[in-house]
């Protein structure tokens, strides 16, 4: 695992905003590490720890009780598929079905793809994409919504999908 | 420092109603101890009085009624000249907050009952109901309250949840999530208490479960206390698991002799055999916890190695009168001058105060015991791994210094001076000899349960009981003096040390002390030692007694 | 990323913190608040005395808009003066209660609004150290945020004596990573801390009292602190003239489900029923379908039933309180109303359901939605959540028994008011409701009759290979 300068630059400017307690830089932390490697590795969560001067079980008990954060690398183009009420009444279930079909994804049939509690990204087997589906993102009035990376679709439709996925490389 | 300062404060006591009966409780107490100390005890899971209250089983709910007030803002008394009460309308925990003037509790009303039937299935519903299988079945605090709240059948139709099982969470303990209720006692144990913050919970709601991190194990020297803690059977020692159902084990309250420190214990036992040894509780000694080298050394009293039978001159000698004649004689050929005694630190003061009269009898002026240290911690193990030090100190056998007169014994069995050697309790090698200067001696009398180069080369091998055969009183490293009390029987022909020593000096004198039991021993020592005038092994009691300390006497 | 299009604000809104949302040019930078009077109310805050700027927030009564619906002067007043511990002054904009979206808007078009009512906050309470607790799914919101921040730095309004006052104030953003109880203001500050965001116990935990860092803490909803600013500006006695009393000012309701138009919404309190909103703003259900049930307050407000009918107490002519029945689309958007009618007007987030809907199907989207959301530390919630959903689940898959629908109840009811925290009414109050209110659906459901789902792979999609 290599730290570029940046990362560490960054890392540095995330424990100041915390002058009380540094212990309270490990979200920050487990973001900048996600954003720059895609997932939180093992090495990730003792490097953490260790830079935080914290036993590893307190950093393994924030990844696995977040759900964003992922264990293992997602695909180039992650897509989070909100399916509760208001989305799942605006067809989030069928949204997400034609996601699966349009990126090569074994979907479940049940509107679930996921590999069961703690593993909810599936990815494609061209690693190209991965889907997971997620709660509430609070679009609730423009359903069915996605996030493709950090982006939020509103309103997306089975049409879309071919142009919307397009934009990303 | 103003003559306010230094009296302490009266203890304000605040007026409680618990289930319509008024009583009186200082200020601080927790309600839920409130209700123990008025006769009503309350069902808890994650409660403990010594750690952090989390609130988190959910078990000990009770109604809660504030003063009900006047519009002036006074209370508005009842017929009975006492409060009456706004009840809270939602059952509320009584593990976290303390008892306030005027507050009414009530502890089994249908509120609260119905509360703790719906918690008690909560915990059952995905918990694997393997009693026949679990360790902790009879003293598992499940059991016990589903006698009391449980329903006989089940209306969960569904799936139970998978959690990880048989995790060898450390070197001493094995853990099954699926058991876990969850109530953090072994969490807060660890970072309150061992500050070894090595447990957490990982995963979410349902998926919870008590993990450690893959590089780090529940392996401090404090970890088998998790195993007392945990309510239910999700946490069971390793060494314990599957030996013996705890409803047979005889419990002995008594201490633990592996360091100075002198944790009150009680040792579980069946026929002779010690199951476990845990922790009592003792808020001047140990609170509630003890080490694991302290806890799990009662194995030695079981190796196949223990010692069953007097040995004189290489050849058993299952007359014990015989055997102890035969050391008289062979020590009373040699000048007092040419004798030393080495004593133990592990030994009681009973055992010391004999072998004190021992090495009187004798004329023997070169005497110590072996110090034994290692390192401790600032939690309970002490350095001093002698757990009677300071007795041994009050009854003349150690130097100031314990072991400051062995260097001067050792030379002289070295250059031929001294030419008998008593080693009570202790390896010779030890205490500065070595086997070749053991070998020097014409006579040597030791006391053992294990063998050890000194029994190797004893002339007369006496072997003697383990801390859980006997009984006795020790001196912490506190001056708390406290006692030992007999568990299980020595095996073989193996004798209490006192009767030993006891044989040993009516051997010698040819007279008799007229000791028939330990009493008699502690009778004519405490009317020795003006230290311990007055007192006895029941008047010890089950948590000892303060001793003066040694500078203000 | 595409723009989200504009919506024309609905003539019957009253636009105060929304005022900029939607906007004709409007950009987040601080170049173009200024130029809407942006920090002009800060300006005036800095001038008076915190106790003051206090005192304007108790005469307005605004009530907290992140669900409970807490007096927010009341919740300050518990900070006491000369307090010599610091003080902490946390933004919630955790928004993830589902039917809920607001703050979004907010953060994403007008992010100045909010660090200025931030400001104006840590002024009136002394505070210097505060944080801006976003969820983790708005990571263009965050970036916005910081770089709002770093504007107002740099013009004096944030950092080391501001306005030359002497006063200093640091804020932070600090993102979730998508824990829906975090935004439980204990659970929040844990999570702040660096743990797991368990809910803290209260008593002793109250935040004012022992919130982060075990120092005194004020948790205030992004609305909320808007709010502030527009208070300082207006007064706290004419803010209160918006609404009705005690349930002062505007409020932003977002609308979605089964509606023409959905969306948000800024409204005075009360201004307007239920019906009013849905049929007016939201032009009604959609052609050809009925109403069949509304879920008021954030999916944890217990549902309504189109055609329940309810008995309130209104004032009379003669000033008298008066008994009148009213149907469900004649409550009013209110807080009291919506309490008495047996749900809330929480976080303002109305769901509708027409008379397409399964109203299993849809209990059991939030079922799922609550076991997963559960922090699993007290037991009630922990186990009873997941239950629920089991239940459902196998009811849906054809497996129901006739008792369901009373264990639903049983478990739901044994869940709430036992918890450590709102969790439990918010995954227990939804199931009590849609078993209550829709019975001939969960009997049905329990007696067996509905037919197993088709197995996917004999969906005719799955043998036509067709969408949908």
């Amino acid at each position: 695992m290599q730290i570029p300068p940046e990362l560490t630059a960054q890392i540095d400017e995330a424990i100041s905003h915390y002058p009380v307690s540094k212990r309270s830089a490990s979200l920050p932390l487990l973001h900048l590490f996600q954003e720059h490697f895609g997932y939180i590795s093992e090495e990730a969560i003792r490097w953490i720890a260790e830079k935080l001067e914290l036993q590893p079980i307190a950093i393994l008990e924030l990844v696995t009780f977040y759900p964003m954060f992922r264990r293992k690398p997602p695909g180039k183009i992650h897509i989070r598929v909100c399916k509760t009420l208001s989305c799942a009444l605006a067809g989030a279930e069928q949204l997400k079905a034609d996601l699966c079909k349009a990126t090569g994804i074994p979907c479940d049939g049940h509107g679930g793809c996921h590999g069961g509690h703690g593993d909810p990204v599936t990815v494609s087997p061209d690693g190209k994409f991965s889907i997971e589906s997620v709660e509430c993102l609070a679009s609730c009035g423009s359903g069915p919504v996605l996030m493709i990376n950090d982006d939020f679709h509103e309103a997306v439709t089975a049409e879309e999908i071919p142009q919307l996925l397009s934009q990303y490389k | 420092m103003s003559n306010e300062a230094t009296t302490p404060k009266p203890v304000e006591l605040v007026n409680v109603q618990i289930d319509g009966v008024w009583h009186q409780f200082p200020k601080g107490t927790r309600i839920i101890e409130a209700c123990s100390q008025a006769g009503k005890f309350i069902p808890r899971y994650c409660y403990h009085p010594k750690l952090s209250s989390p609130g988190n089983c959910r078990m000990c709910m009770v109604e809660l009624g504030m003063p009900k007030m006047t519009p002036d803002r006074k209370p508005e008394l009842g017929p009975d000249g006492k409060p009456l009460h706004n009840w809270i309308p939602r059952p509320q925990i009584s593990c976290a907050q303390d008892v306030s003037e005027g507050l009414g509790v009530r502890t089994a009303s249908p509120m609260v009952e119905e509360a703790r039937k719906g918690v008690l299935e909560f915990l059952l519903i995905n918990h694997p109901l393997d009693c026949p299988i679990c360790d902790q079945a009879g003293e598992c605090r499940l059991q016990e309250f589903s006698y009391d709240y449980g329903q006989a059948k089940t209306r969960f139709l569904e799936e139970k949840v998978k959690k990880p099982k048989r995790v060898e969470i450390g070197p001493r303990i094995t853990l099954d999530d699926e058991r876990c209720i969850l109530c953090t006692r072994c969490i807060r144990f660890m970072r309150e208490v061992a500050k070894d913050d090595v447990i957490g919970i990982v995963e979410r709601g349902s998926y919870n479960s008590i993990a450690c991190h893959p590089d780090r194990k529940l392996d401090s020297n404090y970890s088998l206390n998790t195993v007392d803690l945990c309510p239910v059977g999700a946490l069971t020692s390793t060494d314990f698991r599957f030996k013996m159902r705890v409803w047979f084990l005889k419990e002995t309250k008594s201490i633990c002799t592996s360091c100075a420190t002198g944790c009150n214990t009680v040792i579980g036992a069946r026929e002779n055999i010690v199951y476990r040894q845990t922790p009592r509780e003792n808020n001047d000694v140990n609170q509630a916890w003890m080490c694991d080298y302290g806890r799990l050394n009662f194995h030695a009293l079981h190796s196949p190695e223990r010692l069953l039978s007097p040995v004189v001159n290489g050849k058993e000698q299952p007359d014990w009168k015989a055997a102890l004649a035969s050391a008289a004689a062979a020590l009373k050929a040699f000048a007092p001058e040419q004798i030393a005694v080495i004593t133990s630190g592990k030994m009681t003061n009973e055992e010391l105060f004999l072998a004190a009269q021992l090495a009187k009898t004798l004329g023997v002026s070169k005497h110590d015991i072996v110090p034994h240290a290692d390192a401790g911690d600032d939690i309970l193990l002490s350095t001093d791994r002698n757990p009677n030090t300071a007795g041994a100190k009050l009854l003349g056998l150690s130097a100031s210094t314990p072991g400051a007169n062995l260097p001067a014994i050792a030379e002289g069995v070295r250059n031929g001076a001294i030419k008998a050697l008593v080693v009570l309790g202790e390896d010779a090698t030890e205490a500065g000899l070595t086997a070749a200067d053991l070998a020097k001696l014409t006579v040597l009398v030791t006391t053992a349960i294990l063998p050890n180069a000194t029994t190797a080369a004893a002339s007369h091998l006496l072997p003697s009981a383990g801390f859980a055969e006997k009984r006795g009183s020790m001196i912490n490293k506190n001056g708390r003096l406290q006692r030992l009390n007999r568990a299980i029987q020595s095996p073989g022909l193996a004798r209490d040390d006192w009767e030993i020593l006891v044989g040993l000096i009516e051997a010698v004198t040819d007279s008799s002390l007229g000791f028939a039991a330990i009493e008699d021993v502690v009778k004519a020592m405490t009317a020795a030692t003006p230290a311990l005038a007055g007192l006895s092994l029941s008047k010890i009691g089950d948590l000892g007694v303060q001793l003066e300390p040694i500078s203000a006497r | 990323m595409p723009a989200p299009a504009r919506r024309i604000p609905h003539p019957r809104e009253k636009r105060v913190v929304f005022a900029n949302v939607d906007r004709e040019g409007y950009t987040p930078d601080i170049a173009c608040y200024l130029r809407h009077g942006g920090y002009e109310d800060l300006k005036k805050a800095v001038t008076m005395a915190p106790a003051d700027i206090v005192n304007e927030v108790k005469a307005s009564a605004l009530r907290g808009r992140g669900g409970a619906g807490f007096p927010c002067g009341v919740k300050w007043g518990f900070i006491r003066p000369g307090e010599t511990k610091p003080v902490y002054l946390i933004c919630n904009a955790d928004e993830s209660e589902p039917g809920t979206f607001k703050d979004r808007y907010i953060i994403h078009q007008d992010p100045h609004q909010l660090i200025e009512g931030m400001i104006i906050s840590a002024f009136a309470l002394n505070v210097h150290l505060a944080y801006l607790y976003i969820r983790g799914e708005f990571p263009l919101g965050a970036k916005i945020l910081e770089k709002a921040i770093a504007e107002a730095k740099a013009n004096g309004f944030l950092g080391k004596n501001i306005l030359g006052t002497g006063f200093d104030l640091e804020i932070y953003v600090h993102r979730g990573a998508g824990a829906y109880i975090c935004g439980e203001e204990t659970g929040l500050i844990e999570s702040l801390e660096g743990k797991r965001a368990y809910p803290r116990i209260k008593p002793p935990y109250f935040p004012a009292v022992l919130g982060l860092y075990q120092c005194p803490t004020i948790v205030n909803n992004v609305e909320t602190l808007c709010h502030v600013k527009h208070i300082v500006r207006m007064g706290g006695a004419e803010f209160a003239k918006i609404g009705t009393p005690n349930n002062t000012g505007t409020r932003i309701v977002g609308v979605s489900g089964d509606v023409v138009r959905p969306g948000y919404f800024e409204i005075e309190v009360g201004s307007m029923t239920l019906g009013e909103l849905i049929n007016d703003l939201c032009g009604g259900v959609k052609p050809g379908r009925k109403l069949k049930a509304i879920i008021p307050g954030g999916s944890s407000a217990k549902v309504f039933r189109a055609d329940e009918r309810f008995t309130i107490k209104v004032k009379g002519a003669d000033g008298a309180l008066v008994e009148k029945e009213i149907g469900v689309l004649d409550i009013p958007m209110d807080f009291d109303t919506m309490a008495a009618c047996g749900s809330m007007a929480g976080s303002g987030g109305v769901i509708v359901m027409d008379d397409s809907r399964d109203m299993v199907e849809c209990l059991n989207n939030l079922n799922h939605f609550y076991a997963h959301e559960s922090c699993g530390q007290c037991t009630p919630c922990r186990e009873g959540s997941l239950w629920m959903k089991k239940i459902t689940d196998r009811m849906l898959a054809g497996g129901g028994v006739e008792s369901d629908p009373a264990t639903l109840a049983s478990v739901s009811n044994n869940i709430a008011g036992k918890t450590i925290c709102a969790f439990g009414e918010a995954c227990s109050w939804p199931v009590m409701s849609f078993v209550a209110k829709f019975p001939e659906e969960f009997a049905a459901r329990a007696k067996k009759q509905v037919p197993p789902p088709t197995p996917p792979e004999f969906l005719s999609e799955a043998l036509t290979g067709g969408g949908h």
